[in-house]
């Protein structure tokens, strides 16, 4: 048995709704005066879950709640669940930027957090002298930086702006400067949370490789946060499901990821937000995505016959270039079958003004296999940031018209997709 | 169980007790508060032409502004020292502990965008600022020094070199420590409640007449002496002008008074920032 390198004991985290300020001062009173008669604290009833769509009873709300695992030394976690269901709050308890409300967690070894890249960077300073800060905010003493520092420079590919304020940077150099930093920090746990959706193709790779060679060959703990199911496929040895700020279940990746794709078992095909309950950022917030067939309806039985359209609805609310948004196919096991996106690699001018949306995907027919699919979207603006992370929405496509295999030898064809295509038969002699 | 026996160096858990405070950790983590230091020098002037040179023109606008207002016009005694030497020498100190207690006062504020990330014992960000602000003193400190070498060596004024000059580092200490102090509560209080926030500037401003910046303790008397006296900073002031200058003298009642306010404002500031440090990222 390996050792543990994290435990956390029940721990759980309560937040305030609403604003902090009117109230407050009576709030921490009561508080006070319950506390000193030796009362429990009035404020925390046990008991309420995490759900944002309902409205529940208190003024306070459980972000977190009796959360208890284990991680062993060496092992790369990998944590999925919905927006909301306590992901970013477990990482900002485990990173101690803010502390439990009740319960414990146990650590062996320095902790060192990419909550996001590039915090503390002064715009001013040139990349050496942020490469310095940069590190030392991270926990790094000045000869440990100084021993990294030209590993560092290569790994970012900026050596020949070391000395500019990185002010002048572009964003992505900017972003891969921080990334790298923070790539060469050695501490025995690193906490990682959906940095790969930033920077390009080529340097993601980079990224996901060091995650790899610091779990595998340098032995240490590794904690990736991700809605990127390749990625946590490719390189978590279990995954965590986190569902209303509770622990769903930890088992092997696969197992974790089938779980966490179906457990909300009822398909659907459509999902629609809100105001401010809306995914994304000041500039675009989504609206709905929908799953259609070709004649707009959203309850018509699937079939392979059938064009599919993926129909994501959002609001630019301030006018923005270069927006991405990419839909990602995934198998009934979270396979990724393919992405694509509305980028127009052709079109230089690629501003979308203030205003209501729609981008369409159509999915051909006679592509897909009669089995459930996952759609999920992200909404990004490559290379400087992401605003909307893996909402999902799924669908089956439930009646078979062109079996290629024959009918005769299965009702479900195998294989993820099951494409129409042509093929030529000639007798040769 | 086997393997929970390993020693854990990091345990996480809700508030602990108020006298929590882990020093050696502070220590691990010097590295940075010298990096802050240097980023908050650097950055001062990077893109000026007159670069630290802008530490040395505050300090003397306000002197010859001072002097204008308070010994031309009012005519207030400055107990026989050179004006211009007075005055620089209550703004010189008097900048320090404001600077020291402006920006700690802003910590959480200013730095809940970093603070949310990482984490470091917070501690470091005012301890750089003390520090920091010390390069600045030092500058203005050496401004002071030639204007003094300049009048005691090429006038006729008299002035007395006491023994309190060897006091000076004593009172650079204290000066810092008071604005720390003073700063880390209000940090604490503002990530909270922002009200203190918009007393701050105005209450500068308070501190700065009720006590001896621009007039010695000497022009006071009656209830007035009493209110300036045993305002914590007017000894520093009175110690650095009787070194320096000859001016006035060492009042050691209101040394030790100083001193004492000095470490009860630190420590309760260290006391309630310890506190905050772990939560105000919820409330902020």
């Amino acid at each position: 048995m390996s050792d543990i390198a994290i435990s956390v004991e029940n721990v759980s985290k309560m937040y305030r709704l609403g604003e902090v300020g009117t109230g407050t001062i009576s709030h921490d009173l009561n508080r006070w005066v319950h506390r000193i008669r030796g009362k429990e604290d009035p404020y925390l009833k046990l008991g309420e879950e995490n759900k944002r769509d309902t409205t529940g009873g208190g003024d306070y709300v459980w972000a977190l709640k009796d959360v208890s695992f284990e991680v062993e030394q060496g092992q790369v976690l990998g944590i999925i669940g919905k927006n909301g269901a306590g992901k970013s709050t477990l990482l900002k308890l485990l990173s101690r930027v803010t502390a439990p409300t009740t319960g414990l967690i146990k650590a062996k070894g320095r902790i060192a957090s990419l909550l996001e890249v590039g915090t503390g960077f002064h715009p001013e300073l040139t990349g050496r002298e942020n490469i310095f800060l940069n590190g030392a905010i991270l926990g790094m003493t000045k000869p440990e930086i100084r021993s990294k520092f030209d590993e560092i420079v290569d790994f970012s590919g900026v050596a020949r702006y070391v000395d500019t304020p990185v002010k002048r940077y572009s964003s992505g150099m900017y972003v891969r400067l921080a990334f790298a930093v923070a790539a060469f920090l050695e501490p025995e746990i690193l906490i990682v949370d959906e940095v790969l959706a930033v920077g390009d193709a080529e340097f993601q790779k980079k990224c996901l490789g060091r995650m790899k060679d610091v779990s595998q060959n340098d032995g240490r703990t590794v904690l990736f946060v991700s809605h990127n199911m390749g990625a946590i496929k490719n390189l978590c040895h279990k995954t965590l499901v986190m569902k209303h700020g509770t622990v769903d279940t930890l088992v092997d990746t696969p197992s974790a990821i089938e779980r966490y794709l179906s457990s909300d078992s009822d398909i659907d095909r459509c999902v629609k937000w809100v105001s401010d309950e809306r995914p994304g950022d000041n500039t675009v917030r989504l609206n709905s995505i929908k799953v259609l067939d070709k004649t707009g309806d959203l309850d018509k039985t699937l079939t392979t016959d059938d064009d599919i359209l993926v129909e994501i609805d959002y609001e630019v609310l301030d006018t923005v270039k270069d927006l991405r948004i990419t839909v990602s196919l995934m198998g009934f096991d979270g396979e990724h079958i393919f992405s694509t996106s509305d980028f127009n690699y052709y079109n230089t001018s690629r501003v979308r003004e203030k205003g209501t949306y729609s981008s369409t995907l159509k999915i051909p027919s006679k592509l897909l296999n009669l089995s459930r699919y996952y759609v999920s979207v992200n909404v990004e603006i490559p290379s400087v940031k992401s605003i909307v992370q893996a909402e999902i929405v799924s669908f089956n496509v439930e009646e078979l018209i062109y079996n290629e295999m024959g009918v005769l030898l299965a009702i479900k064809p195998p294989g993820q997709i099951h494409p129409v295509l042509n093929w030529d038969v000639k007798k040769l002699n | 169980m086997n393997k929970h026996t390993g020693n854990w160096s990091i345990i996480i858990q809700p508030k602990q007790s108020l006298l929590d405070i882990n020093f050696k950790e502070i220590w691990r983590y010097r590295d940075l508060i010298m990096l802050l230091v240097k980023r908050d020098f650097v950055a001062f002037y990077k893109q000026t032409i007159l670069g630290p040179l802008w530490f040395a023109i505050q300090p003397i606008l306000t002197t010859a502004v001072y002097v204008l207002l308070f010994n031309r016009v009012a005519n207030i005694s400055t107990d026989g020292a050179p004006p211009i030497l007075f005055q620089m020498a209550g703004i010189t100190c008097w900048m320090y502990f404001s600077e020291v207690l402006l920006k700690t006062s802003d910590t959480f504020i200013t730095n809940a965008n970093i603070f949310g990330k990482v984490y470091f014992p917070r501690i470091v960000i005012p301890l750089s600022i003390v520090l920091s602000s010390m390069i600045r003193l030092g500058i203005q400190l050496m401004l002071f020094l030639i204007v003094w070498t300049y009048y005691y060596f090429f006038t006729d004024v008299e002035m007395h070199i006491t023994w309190a000059i060897a006091m000076l580092p004593v009172l650079v200490v204290l000066m810092g420590l008071q604005g720390l102090g003073l700063g880390i509560i209000i940090s604490s209080l503002t990530s909270k409640y922002r009200d203190l926030k918009y007393l701050l500037t105005f209450g500068i401003q308070l501190l700065q007449f009720t006590t001896t910046v621009a007039y010695p303790l000497s022009a006071t008397s009656g209830i007035t002496r009493d209110i300036v006296g045993y305002h914590p900073f007017t000894a520093i002031l009175e110690t650095f002008r009787f070194g320096f200058l000859g001016s006035g003298a060492f009042y050691e009642s209101y040394f030790i008074y100083c001193t004492i306010v000095t470490f009860v404002l630190l420590i309760s500031g260290i006391l309630i920032f310890n506190r905050v440090e772990k939560t105000f990222m919820d409330t902020v």
